[in-house]
């Protein structure tokens, strides 16, 4: 293992080498774009032996992913906002066909107003595409994501593609250590995909078809059964991983500080590690606050964030989205996973960071002590509850 | 933590300045750094900021940094009074000047000179790291020596080492009022 100073595109990047897709077809758009140009490098440089394929658009980038699958490949693809968005036919495509491809999506806002600055409406909008969608916190878990990303989407079982999120610039273009694992562990860890769902001369058999009334809904039944394997995939890959790596990941989400919390913030993404120095410093004072971390938007975890949030007072969701006229997306899914785990307690919800608007650890802060006063309700932050 | 505020011009490498800062401290143990620039389109000219944090334990707070241990500045037309409100208490500002400052706060260095000397250029960015390591004991030459090895591209290590460790080396360049 070598420790480097990287940025999460970087990072990223030296994953996905790790790896060793057969097949890199993206399009560059900011602030995935540093991705795109390392694997280009080392495609170029002879470090990474895959067909580079410099495409037209994104959503010829997931076409030609969804190609190079369908012959058995191991393919990768990197986006954006706009640029996920306009690959967004082709999502459905990707997961309906069981093609286990990676996609590394760095979270950014969507038109209008246009902004290239962070948020997670791009990808939360798609959370209904059949993909997996995991959150890095940062850079090291970027790098670890691109090859358990692998790991899980192509286990028979699961076969379904993988969106690794980013969050834009936050951590796409932010530097820090990160350890970098050898091509021997990688490879220890990582088996070469062997599939069924391929075109194949000697198996000759029809792949991405039409399916009428008749089956269609089955196919779709399957799909979704496949998404709902991925929580045992995730489970297995990552005690894999930590025996070949020595780096312990805890499965769909964190709990930080949970156990006996009775205020609890429920967040994903980059945000969790000033969340976590905030947590510390309240619980040195006697606070009992606690942090609970979702890792994977899909497959949702609804049991974990049951267990996690039993005994909780209040409890506040923060996420860089909005579904408008309602609330947030993550707050939606959080509330449905509490009513099946029969809990109860006071809840609200705080959007921010929307376009890139700073979220400061006062942010963080108040909503702590927002949450010791059992506030309810949807806020925007900087700006105010919203009348429902 | 130590927070460190880097202005300069889009194309002058403050940006490279705080990563190198970055490379050079997390290559002892136990150190952990973040570097990022101000985030948004790049132009040449245009004014930028970039942001190093140093701590002895992973860093989570990811936000821009407000108020500095250092602001270093690699283009004195970006200087002005408003850079002391972003100054922690006993904070300091390292510029690139020939002028002298009577306010303990700013450190002087003739930055330029050492940069037409070594690299035939008005490139500062190595030259400020190495005020800033003679200024701040938070890095040594070795450090500066391993990060700009690692952190540019080869053409450019030895003389940016040598203009580096020139700014380290000679302490009577800086006036050294702030003690």
């Amino acid at each position: 293992m070598a420790k480097k100073f990287l940025s999460g595109n970087e990072a990223f990047a030296e994953g996905v080498r790790l790896a060793g897709p057969d097949v890199i077809s993206a399009y560059p758009i900011t602030p995935q774009t540093i991705v795109v140009e390392r694997l280009s490098e080392m495609v170029e440089d002879g470090s990474l032996k895959a067909e580079f394929i410099h495409v037209e658009s994104e959503h010829s980038a997931l076409s030609c992913a969804m190609g190079a699958s369908s012959v058995g490949a191991r393919a990768f693809t990197a986006t954006s906002s706009q640029g996920l968005l306009y690959m967004a036919e082709c999502l459905t495509y990707a997961s309906g066909g069981r093609f286990p491809i990676l996609m590394m999506n760095a979270n950014r806002s969507t038109a209008l107003p246009w902004n290239i600055y962070g948020d997670q409406r791009d990808s939360i909008s798609l959370l209904d595409h059949g993909w997996i969608q995991a959150y890095a916190e940062n850079a090291q878990e970027a790098l670890d994501l691109a090859l358990i990303g692998y790991y899980v989407a192509e286990k028979k079982e699961v076969s379904t593609p993988f969106m690794a999120n980013l969050d834009g610039f936050i951590l796409t273009h932010t530097y820090e250590v990160v350890d970098v694992p050898t091509k021997e562990q990688a490879e220890e860890f990582l088996p070469p995909y062997d599939t069924e769902n391929k075109l194949d001369l000697d198996n000759p058999k029809n792949l991405a078809f039409t399916a009428g009334p008749d089956y269609n809904m089955q196919f779709k039944y399957k799909a979704h059964e496949g998404l709902l394997r991925a929580k045992e995939a995730v489970k297995e890959a990552e005690e894999k991983f930590e025996k070949i790596f020595g780096r312990k990941y805890t499965g769909l989400v964190e709990n930080y500080y949970t156990e006996d919390a009775d205020f609890v913030l429920v967040t994903l993404g980059s945000i969790a590690g000033v969340a976590k120095e905030i947590v510390k410093r309240r619980r040195e004072k006697g606070e009992k606050v606690g942090l609970l971390k979702i890792r994977y938007l899909r497959p949702f975890p609804n049991e974990e964030i049951a267990a996690a949030l039993k005994g909780a007072k209040a409890v506040a969701v923060f996420e860089k989205d909005i579904s408008f006229g309602n609330e947030g997306t993550v707050y939606t899914n959080v509330l449905s996973a509490m009513q099946k785990g029969g809990l109860a307690p006071k809840t609200s919800n705080y959007v921010g960071g929307l376009g890139g608007k700073n979220v400061s650890p006062e942010d963080i802060e108040k909503i702590f002590d927002d949450l010791k006063e059992e506030k309810e309700g949807v806020n925007f932050i900087g700006i105010g509850g919203v009348r429902h | 933590m130590l927070e460190i505020l880097w202005h300069g011009r889009g194309g002058q490498g403050a940006f490279t300045a705080s990563r190198l800062l970055g490379i050079a401290y997390v290559s002892e143990d136990e150190q952990y750094a973040l570097a990022f620039p101000s985030f948004g389109p790049e132009r040449r000219g245009a004014p930028i900021r970039a942001f190093t944090k140093l701590d002895n334990k992973p860093i989570g707070n990811r936000s821009e940094i407000k108020k500095a241990d250092y602001s270093i500045f690699l283009d004195e037309t970006l200087f002005d009074e408003s850079a002391f409100s972003e100054l922690k208490e006993g904070g300091k500002i390292i510029l690139n000047t020939t002028k002298e400052y009577d306010d303990e706060r700013i450190i002087t260095i003739d930055a330029n000179k050492i940069a037409y000397e070594y690299l035939k250029a008005p490139i500062v960015n190595t030259i400020m790291l190495g005020a800033f390591a003679k200024v701040s004991s938070a890095i040594d030459e070795k450090m500066i020596e391993t990060a700009i090895r690692i952190g540019m591209p080869q053409k450019l290590h030895e003389k940016n080492i040598k203009a580096a460790l020139e700014a380290f080396s000679l302490p009577e360049k800086l006036s050294l009022k702030a003690g």
